[in-house]
């Protein structure tokens, strides 16, 4: 790493040190906390690729209907014509052209390229969403545990522990498998009810990891000395919580939502993969796959959706490691 | 160090109420939440002709009109003592350990449960060994040979790994390697260990290096995390400095504090892995427990599901608990604290 405030030993230690070494040479420029870690993910191109990439997909899922309008035909029309009667493959092979730009699947003919797109908005809706639960009950329970302490931090630990060490695959199934009966009783059905479910029960599930984080880092902050002065100076709990605390968990929340997205990603097709999660005909990346495998002599049909599931997943991955480099320079290799 | 066993006893313990309770939740608690009655769940224990009355009596005989805490307790019963489900039309028998009594298919789910454990325990324990060995010699060399190619390009490779879905490289390494170049077996087939050992690990190879792909790359990228980390540490400068060889550095001082948390993370992900190599064993078609649970959601029979759940939630805490024991021999901050 060549970041500017890269010297070894912690960043608090190492401010002073630059403001000294600047008297002597240029005049010095006052960045904030935020300029610097800007700067740093600037020189990251790996990162900056996988923000890229990720625009580029929140783009693609966002104007799904306009694309599909554009360059493909609607996600669930048939299109038999393309299709070779005797072996129920596309005919060619795979039925890429001009005007299937991924080809066509096999059975039906319809549009691939249109279904991954669609595929994109489910998977995102879905991954983003059970994001911002976990990252809401993960921050109230980890700043609660964190700040509080004592029989409170004692119960909310044990409770992360438990949720950790649970079979979350299992129970995920089983839990969209019980709610899902209840269509009437819950007042919503097919794919809305469907994406409700995999929103809840994934961020429900995921939010031990986020609190963990969150609890770890309000417990150092508790500690440090600007909180103490505030504490001096007069204010009281929720000043301290919402003022002195929380804008100093911004970073880490921040890193740590963007790298628990791919995670959710991955859940939410494996859901899918398995026949749980959003159910035919709606298009989901592993609902393709999970066909996919009964026509595994077609491969481009396997290729597309677990392409983009792995470009998806990639991308926030590297930039949720770039950000967590740019933003605490402690984690940096 | 009898305190911390005694500790950990009783922690696994109170982990296992908790986590049933959870689980009979689900399955007896957020139905009712969602708008269930008692005759709904009685319904699932008749066949499809049953009418409203024998629904009503089934419900009561079952006892779901009885308060949550009692019905808990009839299940709790149950595991240990056996159970007997009288619905009023027919008496079905339910021997312990009894985890759930399938009404769609007429039998006790522990049974078939024991049947397919030797599946999953088969391939969670053969990819482990592949993935530990795999993972932490990568990352230990990562670490030590610290931004050379060999590290960049293992890195690389390991964020692919964990970016990419096992149903996904499953599909894909079943394409090529068995339905393409006819090296590896084709999936679905399970040989028993002690019938022929050659045949079994044939059948097995290629659910186990996919598998251990994906774990090796986290374990790779963890254990390099943690090598650095404690190759950075005085006390390897006092080892260095003591004249130690450098392989007595890395294996003795290094590698034995960076393996700790691994061990941890270890145990929960074996755990979780008996209770269900739910996606593997979709995708190459094992007749594991994890594709129990897949078949029991297909046919919507809930006591399997539920059965499948404790089962699997109380392989994780048995896991957890043992690497906790471990820990105590690894660790002298545990063993003498």
């Amino acid at each position: 790493m060549t970041a500017p405030l890269d010297a070894p030993g912690k960043a608090a230690e190492a401010e002073p040190e630059a403001v000294v070494a600047g008297v002597s040479g240029k005049a010095i420029q006052g960045r904030s906390l935020g300029q610097i870690a800007w700067l740093r993910l600037k020189r990251d191109k790996v990162a900056l690729a996988g923000a890229g990439v990720v625009v580029f997909l929140i783009l693609v899922a966002t104007f799904a209907p306009l694309i599909v309008g554009w360059f493909g035909h609607p996600p669930n029309e048939f299109h038999q014509e393309m299709i070779d009667p005797s072996t129920m493959t596309p005919k060619g092979g795979s039925g890429i052209s001009g005007e299937f730009l991924f080809g066509v699947e096999p059975l039906n003919g319809r549009d691939l390229f249109s279904r991954v797109v669609y595929g994109a908005r489910i998977s995102l809706l879905i991954a983003f969403l059970a994001t911002v639960l976990s990252v809401v009950i993960g921050t109230v329970m980890g700043v609660m545990a964190g700040y509080f302490g004592g029989w409170v931090d004692t119960v909310i630990s044990r409770l992360m522990d438990i949720f950790l060490a649970f079979p979350l695959l299992v129970f995920a199934i089983a839990l969209v498998g019980v709610l899902g009966q209840f269509e009437q009783q819950l007042g919503v059905q097919g794919d809305t009810l469907r994406i409700l479910l995999l929103i809840f029960v994934i961020g429900f599930f995921n939010w031990p990891y986020i609190g963990r984080i969150i609890r770890g880092q309000t417990l150092s902050l508790r500690e440090r000395e600007f909180v103490d002065a505030a504490r001096s100076l007069g204010a009281r709990g929720p000043y301290i919580l919402f003022r002195e605390i929380l804008p100093n968990l911004i970073a880490p929340i921040l890193v740590y939502a963007t790298l628990l997205i791919p995670t959710n990603v991955l859940f939410e097709a494996a859901l899918s993969f398995l026949g749980v999660g959003i159910q035919a005909p709606t298009a989901t990346w592993g609902g393709m796959l999970a066909q996919a495998v009964k026509f595994y002599t077609v491969p481009h049909f396997m290729f597309f959706p677990g392409m983009a599931i792995f470009i998806t997943v990639l991308a926030f991955n590297l930039f949720g490691d770039g950000l967590r480099d740019a933003l605490d320079p402690k984690s940096s290799r | 160090m009898v305190t911390y066993i005694i500790r950990r006893l009783i922690g696994a313990l109170l982990m296992l109420a908790i986590v049933s309770m959870v689980t009979f939740s689900i399955f007896f608690v957020v139905p009712r939440m969602a708008g269930a009655t008692s005759e709904d769940f009685a319904n699932r224990y008749l066949g499809k002709a049953a009418t409203a009355e024998m629904a009503a009596v089934a419900a009561e005989k079952l006892g779901f009109n009885d308060p949550v805490p009692v019905q808990y307790g009839r299940w709790i019963k149950g595991v240990f003592a056996g159970a007997e489900y009288d619905t009023g039309a027919s008496i079905e028998q339910c021997p312990a350990p009894c985890f759930g009594y399938s009404f769609v298919k007429r039998q006790p789910v522990w049974p078939e449960l024991v049947d397919r454990i030797p599946v999953t325990l088969s391939l969670a324990v053969g990819a482990s060994v592949i993935w530990l060995i795999g993972g932490v010699a990568v990352g230990v060399l990562s670490a030590l040979k610290r931004g050379s190619f060999f590290d960049r390009a293992a890195m690389s490779v390991a964020l692919a790994g964990v970016s990419l879905p096992i149903f996904f490289t499953g599909i894909v390494s079943l394409v090529v390697f068995s339905y393409g170049m006819g090296i590896t077996a084709p999936g679905g087939a399970y040989t028993p260990f002690e019938e022929n050992p050659a045949e079994w690990a044939y059948n097995l190879l290629l659910p186990w290096i996919t598998l251990a792909f994906l774990y090796a790359a986290s374990y790779a990228r963890l254990t390099r995390a943690g090598m650095l980390e404690t190759m950075g540490e005085d006390y390897i400068r006092t080892a260095r400095a003591k004249g130690l060889p450098e392989s007595t550095v890395i294996s003795r001082h290094g590698l034995r504090a960076a393996l700790t948390p691994i061990v941890t993370i270890f145990g929960l992900d074996l755990g979780l892995l008996l209770g269900g190599a739910v996606l593997t064993e979709s995708t190459f078609s094992l007749k594991g427990i994890g594709d129990y649970a897949v078949q029991a959601i297909m046919t919507n029979d809930l006591p399997k599901i539920m059965g499948v759940t404790m089962v699997a939630a109380l392989f994780v805490v048995v896991a957890s608990l043992i690497v906790d024991l471990l820990y105590a021999v690894v660790d002298p901050r545990v063993r003498l604290g």
